[in-house]
């Protein structure tokens, strides 16, 4: 069942040089699912997963033929309806928690503080919400962890306190944009687990935005590769390596193997084809 | 031929050294010009220099002159459009032949205190150690002075004038200079573009002036046109206890502080003035936010 | 003969009670002409073991000895013109006011070189940048090409090991693969012996010969590549960093 309706969706900022396209004509659906966005930097992809949230302040501006959450319509909601939807609907992890974290509240005031914004509860019930919550991301000591504060925690702590965070209103949703790159390698494939059991056990949808392309493919079920804006391939993840676009496979051969050990590393060839030809739709 | 120069200057590869500067002055130009706020400071004050440049051609009379039976007269008076004071003196041409004073205060202040501030604050910061505690205290001990008895010490010591005033002003105005260096100074000092040119066999003196010290004057050129209004209120105050400009010179503050008497029945006396401060003043203040916008945002574009 | 030796390498900051020993013992030799990897995760040490290295850290103790000569506490402009080091976040190492051709200047002239503009246009074409960057700021320039001043900063004074600090991990996937290209040119073409510090294996898999894995400041391991592309690591620690690799 479609979660996310997303349809020619156009994000555009004004410059001294003219109106620049951050993102172009970019469709898709989602369903319960792992749907990966993958792209290089300036390629639209945090842009599409803020448009989205509608997150994008003026002077971007951002138009939809819809964007539509279970059938209603977010373009059409006012600022108010916006702020009901996130963080209740549709939430949002992001890259370092050093950034999105506030510094100078516990963890526990911001957890318990993200679960009251959206249920009416006592502070008792919000703390025991938050308990259950920080276990649920394999938190070893939440009563200590909750009285701790951001800097106090590693980033990879952090980042599980965000996901928990995020997910404590129990979202429809879970926008992830590149939640691991701040991450070390060992740490990652923690963080990632907690996401993926997460994301089965309460039936949501993750949209995961990312760089990495084997990373995209090892988890996800679906893969956008995005360039300059538009979507230039989709494709199921465990077929990305027989991927036809020659972007994609230009990203796929210049990555250095182990595996695959190679004098020179081959170098994509940018054809501006590529940005001028129109989006790929992925809508189911 | 318009359009080439424009192209060429705002073109993404220059192709020399002074290319390349004209570009960098030109884009920052365009953005500064952009903002209508700082480019109405900016008129405000080319036409104060102008007045003050001007000011023979300008003034209908002769600021010094005195006519004790024409004292406080009104605003828009036969022949004296602004009043004259309680000697008999136009308002007008003493306000015209006033901004002389007040642009050389100002100008001389803002050489002399950003400039001290810069050189104590960039060591200290660089340097470390003892010399950043010494150099600190002593700019403690000078921001420790109020301005007016700093000043009374001066005319105790020099007689009064203008120009011990001048002195005065800026000996209490560099400390905060110096702050904003130094802290400026430690933040830039442990990035990468630091320790790549000490790699390259550099020495302090080389990192301070050509790497350092181009960083710190865009915010000390902001603070500075900030600091303007304060600048001139305090000469003004100086001015009004008698130990800045001297009577009969048209000094804007000096003019406020004689018109004092007369608030309730002619206060034209010592408004004019005041508003003249007032404009100068916003004046720089927009002058400074504009020019802020354009020189920070280049420090911090990815 | 070696021409990079470290023996038992120690660095620290802080003194007393507040002192956290950053690298303990480190050990290890890279040959003339061989390409060193360092690896490990955030915190292990292994930016600081360069840093340490080419002078930027005053508090260390233990034996480094470059082309033979033992290196003193106080760098003489003489190892600078055999060690040179590129930074890892291109954003940071370029000074925003400074043009590609005052950086590269300055450099050339505060190693004494006479002929300047010679110089300058030939190390801007051996980084693969043409002379349309000569007179740009940083700001005006890509990642990517802002990676590429900084090496040819870093190979002005004709060095002869050059330290590499994570050259490529804030860059896009496909510049990376540029910038790692040049860097296997100019070492083939000038005979440059690199050290290369790493978070990512396949990085310094395709750019090493023998690397260093660093855990909480020790060195656990020093194997070859051909062993790390068997998958044949000794220390658990490696075991672990490779598995979570691949």
């Amino acid at each position: 069942m479609t979660l996310l309706d997303v349809e020619n969706l156009w994000v555009k900022f004004p410059t001294r040089q003219g109106v620049f396209d951050a993102v172009r004509g970019v469709s898709f659906t989602l369903g319960r699912e792992r749907l990966g966005i993958v792209g290089e930097s300036g390629s639209g992809k945090s842009m599409t997963g803020r448009a989205i949230l509608r997150l994008i302040s003026p002077p971007g501006m951002v138009s939809a033929d819809q964007i539509s959450l279970e059938g209603v319509d977010l373009m059409q909601k006012t600022e108010r309806e916006m702020r009901d939807v996130r963080g209740q609907r549709i939430s949002m992890v992001m890259q370092d928690p050093k950034f999105s974290l506030n510094p100078v509240m516990t963890v526990g005031a911001q957890i318990i503080e993200a679960f009251r914004l959206h249920n009416k509860a006592s502070k008792s019930v919000a703390y025991a919400k938050a308990l259950e919550m920080l276990e649920a991301v394999s938190i070893r000591n939440p009563e200590r962890v909750m009285r701790a504060y951001p800097h106090e925690m590693s980033g990879g702590m952090g980042q599980r306190i965000m996901i928990a965070m995020m997910l404590i209103p129990n979202p429809e949703i879970l926008i992830a944009d590149e939640p691991t790159s701040a991450l070390d390698v060992s740490v990652q494939r923690q963080v990632l687990d907690i996401i993926d059991t997460l994301v089965k056990d309460r039936g949501m949808g993750l949209i995961f935005i990312s760089h990495d392309l084997n990373l995209v493919a090892d988890f996800c079920d679906r893969v956008l590769i995005m360039y300059s804006g538009r979507i230039v391939e989709v494709c199921d993840a465990d077929k990305l390596h027989d991927a036809k676009h020659p972007y994609t496979r230009g990203l796929l051969n210049s990555l250095p193997r182990l595996d695959a050990p190679r004098e020179r590393l081959e170098v994509l060839k940018r054809d501006p084809e590529w940005a001028k030809a129109p989006s790929v739709s992925a809508r189911l | 031929m318009a359009e080439t120069l424009r192209s060429w200057l705002l073109t993404d590869t220059p192709t020399s050294r002074r290319h390349a500067k004209m570009s960098a002055l030109y884009k920052g130009w365009l953005s500064f010009r952009s903002n209508t706020m700082a480019m109405i400071g900016l008129w405000i004050l080319i036409i104060l220099v102008l007045i003050a440049f001007a000011a023979p051609l300008l003034a209908p009379h002769d600021p010094y002159a005195q006519e004790l039976g024409n004292r406080l007269q009104p605003l828009w008076s036969e022949g004296h459009p602004l009043g004259t004071d309680s000697l008999g003196r136009d308002i007008l041409s003493r306000l015209i032949y006033g901004s002389r004073i007040t642009l050389y205060i100002v100008g001389l202040v803002a050489l002399i205190a950003p400039i001290t501030g810069l050189l104590v604050g960039t060591v200290a910061g660089y340097v470390g150690g003892w010399t950043d505690q010494i150099l600190m205290r002593i700019t403690d001990i000078f921001l420790a002075f109020p301005r007016l008895v700093l000043a009374l010490a001066f005319v105790a010591a020099l007689g009064a004038g203008i120009e011990n005033a001048v002195l005065a002003i800026s000996l209490t105005a560099w400390p905060p200079y110096a702050r904003i260096a130094r802290a400026e100074t430690l933040t830039i000092r442990s990035s990468d573009y630091i320790s790549a040119i000490r790699l390259q066999g550099a020495g302090a003196l080389r990192i301070i002036t050509k790497h350092i010290w181009p960083l710190c004057i865009s915010s000390l050129i902001v603070r500075v046109t900030l600091d303007m209004a304060g600048i001139i209120l305090a000469a003004a105050g100086l001015g009004f206890l008698g130990l800045g400009a001297q009577p009969p010179s048209p000094e804007w503050g000096a003019m406020i502080s004689e018109g004092r008497r007369f608030i309730l029945d002619h206060w034209w006396v010592a408004t004019v003035p005041g508003m003249a401060i007032f404009t100068v003043s916003l004046a720089f203040n927009l002058l400074g936010d504009g020019l802020r916008d354009v020189l920070d945002p280049k420090d911090s574009e990815k | 003969m070696s021409m990079l030796s470290v023996k038992d390498l120690n660095v620290w900051f802080g003194g007393g009670r507040d002192r956290v020993d950053a690298v303990k013992s480190a050990s290890f030799d890279v040959a003339e002409g061989d390409s060193f990897g360092i690896v490990g995760e955030s915190g292990s040490g292994k930016s600081t073991i360069l840093r340490a290295i080419v002078g930027l850290n005053p508090t260390w103790n233990g034996q480094i000895k470059v082309n033979g000569q033992p290196v003193p506490k106080r760098r003489p402009k003489s190892f600078y013109k055999t060690v040179q080091m590129v930074f890892q976040d291109p954003y940071a190492s370029l000074h925003p006011r400074h043009s590609v051709d005052q950086v590269l200047g300055e450099t050339l002239h505060l190693h004494g070189f006479s002929d300047i503009e010679a110089r300058v246009v030939k190390l801007l074409d051996d980084v693969g940048l043409g002379r349309d960057f000569r007179f740009r700021y940083p700001h005006q320039l890509s990642g990517g090409q802002r990676q590429r001043v900084a090496i040819a900063r870093a190979l002005a004074p004709e060095p002869r090991i050059l330290l590499l600090d994570e050259p490529t991990s804030a860059l896009d996937v496909s510049v990376q693969a540029e910038i790692l290209n040049l860097l296997t040119d100019l070492r083939a073409e000038h005979g440059l012996t690199y050290v290369m510090v790493s978070h990512d294996l396949s990085v310094v898999g395709h750019m090493c010969g023998r690397l260093a894995v660093m855990k909480d400041g020790e060195i656990v391991e020093i194997m070859d590549v051909a062993a790390l592309r068997a998958m044949q690591a000794q220390h658990p620690y490696s075991q672990q960093l490779l598995a979570a690799s691949v």
